[in-house]
């Protein structure tokens, strides 16, 4: 089934429709078009290099909502095997934006966390469209302890737009359980891996990414807020969106480059949606080297590295 | 949306025929919730707050180390520490240098050592006054060495927080000032050195998602605003009105996320009294 397409894929698409009816054409009226179709096809290569060579932030944003994008629950099915799901954080309740257990990953037990969005309309409201409560991290850190305890690395799957905004969150502490896992999660003695897959969003994200090793697939995004609230917040406007995508500095190679992620994870030609199979298979390739990397490290040693990485970010003059 | 949270208490709004005329502007203000004109000495005196109403105005940092740690025993740490433009965002810098030059500051946040009581302290405080008192990487990372400064003399820690969240200019730089400092936070735990966090007006945001909210002891300012998100966007994004008193210092005591709410004149006695009862330290846990 082809993807939704996006707004700067259609002339491509276009021109891909149009190549394939000149093949039928030449086909069904026995008529020779290949220098034709060859030149339409050299020019839809070239296309396409061009439009997914060059994404611009806002248009990687776009990719990273894609509603047929992977999420956590298809990287669960894809790269681990019986998945047990955990639910609940002791306190209030359990939380369907965030979701974590227990799985295998190449055979070791390991605990798996992740937000979730949801594929469709019912979904996304269920699960909150991903913005997660104070719940949601409270049973995040739970299962952190739990996967500690045991011995457990924990790999954790970015995707939420943010921390959810509203009375209940406020009410149950959204900013004290959010202070907590980062906290809790600098000490946490196992290896932890946090992969941003989608949107990386705020506070919200980074209290389940506080991790050794961060990677990021090559669309995802991930920022202080999302460009519409940064826009609304600066310019108070949140039709400014993609004039603050242009400047955040939020894709995958700015990050990298600000040294906020580890590793970029290339994704299928046109994002991670044109095939979740690939794109699962290149994640979990590198996921699987930084987990044998980390476990070599003695705990003293994983926690020192860990405080450091967070610990070396910021710029600034002195006197 | 944020800035609406640093509306100023009006100074000079209110018609000069209500005020006495011998009196020349800026030696008074007027209280923003019961109306009541105050001059300057009085309250240098009552440690601004309003003599009628108990409203708490807010301080800058430096009124606040003044009234809060013993005379003469502040040694400021860090002071040069200005802020640098990760994101090469356009107007930050002149931003940033306007903001200096209204606050003789360098960023929104002031550390160093003090004493209170004659109990040796590392204190930090903000100033919601330099770019709402936001937390970008030099506000981050005075906390950060802050926190290390009190571990390595093995004395208590107080920070007084008064922000709107995390520095969007800085933008992902900001965010992880919030690991930073809680990272630190988990090593000062480990020290088993006491923490005590002073919420005041207004603190929220990626602040409050982080170092403010991790205290050993949490006290609060009376009527202070204290949250994750800023009301207007809470509204916005429910579509109701939010119930009085939502977000207030008080609505957090009855939720269970602060230990007491602190009139101002009696905060120092507080923290004197709680250092006390903290002097012979805590058990290192490492
Ligand atoms: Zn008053």
């Amino acid at each position: 089934m082809p993807n939704m397409l996006l707004d700067f894929e259609k002339p491509l698409a276009e021109l891909e429709t149009k190549i394939d009816e000149l093949i039928k054409f030449s086909k069904d009226k026995g008529i020779d078009l290949s220098e034709e179709i060859k030149t339409l096809q050299a020019k839809a290569e070239t296309l396409k290099r061009d439009i997914y060579g060059n994404l611009s932030p806002w248009q990687r944003i776009t990719i990273a909502r894609h509603p047929e994008r992977p999420g956590t629950v298809d990287y669960i099915k894809m790269l681990f095997e019986g998945f047990m799901e955990m639910h609940g954080d002791r306190h209030f309740g359990d939380d369907p934006a965030i979701i974590g257990g227990i799985a295998k990953f190449y055979g070791e037990p390991v605990t798996v966390i992740g937000h979730v969005k949801g594929k469709d309309t019912k979904e996304n409201i269920a699960r909150n469209f991903g913005y997660a409560h104070p719940e949601g991290y409270r049973k995040a850190l739970r299962l952190m302890e739990q996967a500690e305890k045991f011995g457990r690395p924990v790999l954790t799957f970015v995707d939420t737009p943010g921390a959810y905004c509203g009375i209940g969150a406020e009410e149950r502490g959204q900013a004290w359980a959010i202070a907590e896992n980062l906290t809790r999660m600098s000490k946490i003695h196992v290896p932890v891996i946090a992969t941003v897959i989608g949107e990386g969003g705020s506070g919200g994200a980074l209290a389940i990414a506080v991790g050794d090793y961060i990677l990021m697939l090559e669309n995802a995004v991930y920022a202080i807020s999302t460009p519409e609230t940064f826009a609304s917040i600066l310019w108070k406007d949140s039709s400014k969106a993609q004039d603050a995508a242009a400047i955040m500095k939020m894709t995958a190679r700015d990050l990298e480059e600000l040294q906020v992620i580890d590793e970029i994870i290339p994704e299928p030609l046109g994002g991670a949606q044109k095939n979740p199979q690939e794109a699962a298979r290149t994640l979990g390739k590198s996921l699987q080297k930084a987990l044998n990397s980390l476990k070599k490290l003695p705990p003293e040693k994983l926690l020192e590295k860990r405080y450091e990485k967070f610990r070396s970010i910021g710029q600034f003059i002195s006197g | 949306m944020l800035k609406d949270l640093f509306r100023k208490p009006k100074y000079v709004t209110v018609h000069a025929d209500t005020v006495k005329k011998d009196i020349p502007e800026g030696l008074w203000q007027k209280c923003p919730t019961c109306n009541e004109i105050l001059y300057s000495k009085e309250l240098e005196k009552t440690l601004k707050t309003c003599n009628k109403c108990g409203y708490h105005f807010r301080m800058s940092a430096r009124e606040r180390i003044n009234i809060t740690v013993d005379e003469g025993s502040f040694l400021e740490l860090e002071a040069d520490l200005a802020s640098a433009n990760p994101l090469g965002f356009v107007d930050y810098p002149d931003k940033i240098a306007k903001a200096q030059e209204a606050t003789h500051i360098k960023d929104a946040i002031v550390i160093g050592e003090a004493a209170i009581g004659g109990n040796p302290v590392v204190i930090g405080v903000m100033d919601a006054n330099f770019v709402m008192g936001s937390m970008g990487s030099v506000v981050g990372e005075k906390v950060t060495r802050a926190i290390e400064k009190a571990i390595e003399k093995r004395v208590p820690l107080i920070i007084f927080s008064a922000s709107g969240g995390a520095r969007m200019q800085e933008g992902i730089v900001s965010l992880m000032q919030m690991a930073k400092t809680c990272g630190a936070l988990a090593k000062l735990n480990e020290a088993g050195l006491l923490y005590i966090t002073v919420l005041t007006d207004p603190t929220t945001g990626g602040v409050t998602a982080s170092f403010a909210s991790m205290g050993d002891v949490a006290l609060a300012e009376p009527g202070a605003l204290i949250g994750f998100t800023g009301s207007r966007v809470i509204e916005q994004t429910i579509k109701q009105k939010l119930p009085d008193g939502f977000q207030t210092a008080e609505f957090l005591l009855n939720h269970g996320f602060v230990d007491m709410v602190i009139p101002r004149q009696q905060l120092r006695s507080t923290l004197e009294a709680l250092l006390e009862l903290h002097s012979t330290g805590g058990t290192e846990n490492a």
